[in-house]
């Protein structure tokens, strides 16, 4: 294998997974409050229109980039209004959520299926890109790519260096005592939620603006149940989303490329790989938490806080 | 929790969209109905249809009433859809594979309901089925990119291993192979009609792997961006791609439905309609091709024009033998062209000369 060829498939890579450890990365925070929002997918292609449709009209993706994290946010929000507030049921609201994104991005977007748009690129980062190998391997990725890796430091600086993460994971292992102590326990998962939609919309326009320059119904393709498995995978650890991320990326491009180079291995057992890899590690989890050696699973998660003083 | 997150995981069904064109009618209007798979925005499959539909609203004018669903799931969904369309249609199209069996199902408990099947090949006294010869598109840009790769390497994006994909493939590399015997063909299956992100992917793999022609059988533009970008030449599939690569578009193979549709309405119209088997293409105008871009030089194009020429007048068939299979076992004699059935309708096997594994 030639050294362009290395580098291209690497490449490959961290576009498949970006996506994934934007979403992954903010549905982790989401749940470590306690909160299950299964309303990824809608979140994630919302986004990829928002982001779309702005760098569209202004050809600015600062811009886009930002329309995608409030697009993400403000149909969050929606979610976070009804189980925080209504108390309404999270699993049947996230599901709700990830149809009326569905639908309402087919809807909203019909005017730009025949349009494309200038994408956002790679950078080379002066002097360090001209490295051989490792230039190119490591210094001249899209800024986004960069941008989720910071994103994953920053979600486990927080919660696990800072006091509020701290209150964050109480609140998600068990919110009645934390609110006994006198924490506003609605007040830190609404911001949480907020922030896993951000995060899903950034994932989603990912596709729309880094990866293929169109807008299309259901382009996400079903990565936002992918990234709802890989919270579970990466067991609410933070860095094991990149992992996780790169082994579910890695093996979708592999495949495609064993494929080019006629390797025997049946596309559709690798394309199975990582959802076998994900059940393992479940599995091997609940054993674990039978222990009562390891406690990885927010004890609260899914359960709805109704204050009663 | 984790029980019911994975079963969630499952992709749902998704909500699908009514859109009826309804206009002022005089007397009695025939009432017909479209069932797609996808969105009509994917600029594929699809789009292709609903261009179809709007050209035979367009010539009967008030003699029809169109309506059409889009998004319908090759599930128990459909024939719900199918039941709902028929009790209030005159003639019913369902446009994919997937709805053979609902569609004969439905069939059978409306029998004064027409109802035309694209695809498949079950026919009753009210089921039609209509095809396209897609494979003849494919013979032309088969010679195409024949001489236009450098690498002698063409890329093919594949979505899932059934008769009229395998056709398209072999087609494609036969004819490509008679103009430049040095040419390879790279065949990526990404068992997916529709998923932009993956398609670009696959587009990316083979372009790595020295792919510079690129060819598909998915339904989004993606792959066609991509050859823009890198420099490299593709072909529309299903409808003029232009759009998203003016420099990469050499042609395109565009599903023309229209006049079909506008036939098989007109005859309901005139009480003239009968259960049919057509399998139409290029001497039909089934299938036709997008402009051809001026970047090819001109021999490139008059061998292109003069191939669809030929296969307008019925004078060559893509298929012509000698011909073995992959394995190197005969299929077709010297001259001999193969049957509708069960060798066209039924391929499954690589022709000789193709490298890639066929997919088990």
């Amino acid at each position: 294998m030639n050294e362009s060829l290395f580098i291209n498939i690497i490449i490959g890579i961290s576009i498949a997974s970006t996506p994934l450890i934007f979403a992954a990365i903010g549905e982790l925070l989401v749940e470590r409050s306690g909160v299950l929002n299964l309303g990824v997918e809608g979140m994630m292609i919302v986004g990829a229109l928002l982001g779309f449709i702005v760098q569209f009209h202004t050809g600015n993706p600062f811009l886009a980039v930002v329309a995608a994290l409030l697009g993400g946010m403000a149909i969050s929000s929606i979610f976070a209004f009804l189980t925080q507030f209504l108390l309404t049921n999270q699993v049947a609201t996230g599901l709700a959520l990830t149809l009326f994104g569905l639908g309402f991005s087919a809807f909203a977007g019909r005017g730009y299926t025949e349009e494309t748009i200038v994408l956002i690129k790679a950078v080379d980062i002066p002097v360090l890109s001209d490295i051989p190998f490792i230039g190119p391997l490591l210094f001249s990725m899209n800024p986004l790519v960069y941008l989720a890796f910071l994103m994953v430091y920053l979600v486990w600086w927080f919660l696990f260096r800072t006091k509020q993460g701290l209150i964050l994971r109480s609140i998600g292992d068990n919110h009645d005592a934390a609110h006994a102590i006198g924490h506003n326990v609605v007040r830190y998962r609404f911001m949480a939620i907020l922030f896993g939609g951000a995060m899903a919309g950034v994932g989603g326009a990912f596709l729309s603006l880094v990866q293929v320059p169109i807008w299309g119904e259901d382009m996400t393709a079903g990565r936002g149940w992918i990234a709802l498995g890989l919270v579970v995978f990466a067991s609410w650890q933070p860095f094991r989303i990149i992992l996780g991320a790169i082994l579910f990326g890695g093996i979708t491009v592999l495949q495609l490329h064993a494929q080019g180079f006629d390797i025997r291995i049946s596309a559709q057992y690798l394309s199975m790989l990582p959802y076998l890899a994900t059940i393992i590690i479940l599995v091997s989890l609940r054993i674990r938490l039978k222990n009562k050696t390891n406690r990885t699973v927010p004890n609260c998660l899914g359960r709805i806080f109704h204050s009663t003083s | 929790m984790s029980k019911g997150r994975f079963s969630s995981i499952l992709k749902l069904s998704v909500l699908s969209t009514v859109l009826a064109f309804t206009s002022n009618v005089s007397a009695d209007p025939v009432k017909a109905a479209f069932v797609y798979i996808g969105p009509t925005g994917d600029h594929g499959w699809t789009y292709a249809h609903d261009e179809g539909v709007k050209y035979a609203k367009e010539k009967l004018g008030d003699d029809v009433i169109m309506t059409t669903i889009e998004n319908v799931a090759e599930n128990s969904d459909s024939e719900r859809v199918i039941t709902s369309l028929a009790r209030k249609n005159d003639i019913v199209f369902t446009t994919s594979f997937g709805y053979m069996n609902p569609t004969v199902k439905v069939a059978k408990r409306y029998p004064d309901v027409k109802f035309e099947h694209a695809t498949g090949y079950m026919l009753e006294d009210n089921v039609s089925v209509y095809s396209a010869r897609f494979y003849e598109g494919r013979h032309v840009i088969g010679k195409i990119a024949g001489r236009m790769t450098e690498s002698n390497v063409i890329g093919y994006i594949a979505s899932f291993p059934i008769p009229e994909v395998i056709r398209g493939i072999n087609s494609a590399f036969l004819a490509a192979k008679s103009v430049n015997p040095d040419v390879q063909i790279k065949v990526v299956w990404v068992y997916s009609w529709y998923d932009p992100g993956k398609e670009a992917d696959a587009a990316n793999a083979l372009i790595a792997q020295g792919a510079d022609v690129l060819m598909q059988h998915t339904d989004s533009t993606a792959a066609m961006t991509v050859a823009e970008e890198k420099g490299i030449y593709a072909f529309g599939q299903a409808s003029n791609m232009r759009e998203w690569g003016p420099n990469a578009q050499l042609t395109g193979i565009i599903n023309d439905w229209g006049p079909y549709y506008a036939d098989r309405i007109a005859a309901v119209r005139d009480g003239t309609w009968s259960s049919s088997d057509t399998f139409a293409g290029v001497q039909q105008g089934m299938v036709k091709f997008a402009p051809m871009n001026n970047n090819m030089p001109t021999e490139v194009k008059n061998e292109a024009m003069k191939a669809i020429i030929d296969l307008s007048m019925g004078a060559i068939h893509p298929f012509t033998g000698p011909i073995n299979k992959q394995d190197g076992s005969p299929w077709l004699a010297e001259g001999e062209t193969p049957p509708n059935f069960p060798d066209l309708l039924t391929m499954d096997f690589y022709v000789e000369g193709i490298d890639s594994q066929y997919p088990n």
